[in-house]
């Protein structure tokens, strides 16, 4: 197929150790594509904890989350590894040549003669309120994010939120829909302050609203909604109209597909042995927080490790038969000709 | 020592003794009580170790920073007495303390 991105390795998931994998992997000169659900790489480091602190990572006393995720891609600009954000992998299937074929769910197909599965804690996917029955609009008039404004348009919209996303949608669908609601359950935001003035601005003149309150009920039919009913702000229950609501409460991290590739699991997690840390699929393999094996640690850490022993496996599978010649980045001419080190 | 008893969603009881200075979701963890996850860790990053503090104990306990009020956001059906319980240091004066897990984590 004309489409088929073909590499040598596919990395499932962008963190910390599926960064480092293009490291281990390119230093035996083994291509690299990375898919990832967000939209840049670092994993949680760049979407939960970007300002906190490490401890724990060696020759670093203290490195923030997003420090160590900048230097990661330092160090694998070397490499040239390639990025697909903002796709989640859906299918795999095994090839006759005994390669595979990975799809996203957005239809992208990916050939490669290995997979390494980084993918931490799983995706990342939007957390569903808990507002009764909003499974039944989901997808038909209820969206976890935009991907059409078109589709907003002439509607009555309910964001729900406080964040960036709920604010800067409540400020970009204004002019589009015919009227918009934001529900937050307390007055303060976290979102910039600049985008809450802009909204309390155009709040004043009438030209959205703004509740305090919690969703706690919807109306609609058929998938259709019709109204809201918004609880607990200072005038008791409120019913306002919304043919479309947008909730944005953060996200939360679920295995996702890959539970559907066959894989044995244990507990969402993916058993792998020590030596190669490869999956009961010989050429899949699991590195990072998503695998198990006795004593494993969820760190960074191992992580890094883990990945530096899966590049010599996976190099056996891409390259059989070539004989591995163990070597050190600091005295390798070979190996520093590759990081592009010129003396 | 300290007391604290949380309750799971189904009513379970469970009494821990916990040492001052650990977090209230520390102990959770240590005791496997059902529906903390904490998934991370304690950074007061995730909003997963989300409880409701019992109503005679909110005074004492007190009321969440900024920050973690930020993370409430991300609560599934945040309480007047919600709290993240990796926020909550455990002190002689809470001795006795009761909480509540929600139904579910996000």
């Amino acid at each position: 197929m004309s489409n088929t991105i073909k590499t040598d390795v596919l990395i499932v998931g962008a963190g910390p150790v599926g960064l480092f994998a293009v490291f281990e992997l390119g230093l035996l000169d083994m291509k690299c594509h990375l898919i990832d659900i967000l939209d840049r790489p670092g994993g949680q480091c760049a979407e939960l904890y970007p300002e906190k602190p490490i401890y724990d990572i060696p020759g670093w006393p203290t490195i923030s989350a997003q420090g160590l995720v900048d230097k990661l891609m330092e160090q694998i600009h070397p490499f040239k590894p390639e990025f697909t954000f903002n796709r989640m992998v859906s299918s795999l299937e095994k090839l006759d040549d005994g390669s595979f074929r990975v799809a996203t769910d957005e239809g992208e197909l990916f050939e490669a003669k290995v997979v390494v599965i980084a993918a931490g804690g799983g995706s990342f996917q939007p957390k569903r309120p808990p507002i009764p029955g909003i499974e039944d609009y989901e997808g038909k008039s209820v969206f976890y994010s935009v991907r059409r404004m078109e589709q907003f348009r002439g509607h009555d919209l309910v964001i729900v939120g406080g964040g960036d996303s709920a604010l800067d949608w409540t400020l970009n669908l204004q002019p589009v829909a015919k009227s918009v609601t934001l529900v937050h359950r307390r007055p303060e935001f976290r979102a910039a302050p600049d985008s809450v003035n802009k909204m309390y601005a155009l709040q004043e003149m009438k030209q959205l609203k703004f509740l305090v309150g919690q969703v706690s009920g919807l109306a609609g039919a058929g998938g259709q909604l019709s109204s809201a009913t918004i609880k607990g702000g200072p005038d008791g229950d409120v019913e306002v109209p919304c043919t479309r609501m947008l909730p944005f409460f953060g996200l939360t991290m679920k295995l996702g597909p890959i539970a559907e590739w066959g894989l044995n699991l244990n507990e969402n997690l993916i058993p792998v042995d020590t030596e190669k840390f490869q999956t009961s699929i010989p050429g899949i393999f699991a590195v990072g927080d998503i695998n198990w094996y006795p004593g494993k640690l969820k760190l960074i850490l191992s992580g890094f490790h883990e990945v530096a022993l899966m590049a010599q496996a996976a190099k056996r599978i891409i390259s059989p038969g070539e004989r591995i010649v163990f070597q050190y980045t600091t005295s390798s001419t070979s190996l520093q000709k590759k990081l592009g080190v010129h003396d | 020592m300290t007391k604290l008893t949380y309750i799971a969603h189904d009513g379970t009881r469970f009494d821990v003794e916990a040492e001052n200075g650990s977090t209230v979701m520390e102990n959770a963890i240590r005791n496997a009580v059902p529906g903390i996850e904490a998934e991370c860790g304690g950074a007061c990053a995730c909003a997963t170790c989300h409880v409701y503090v019992d109503e005679a104990w909110t005074a004492e306990v007190g009321e969440p920073e900024a920050m973690e009020e930020d993370m409430l956001d991300f609560a599934y059906d945040v309480r007047p007495n919600s709290r993240l319980s990796c926020q909550i240091k455990v002190r002689d004066a809470l001795d006795g303390l009761v909480v509540r897990v929600p139904e579910r984590q996000g």
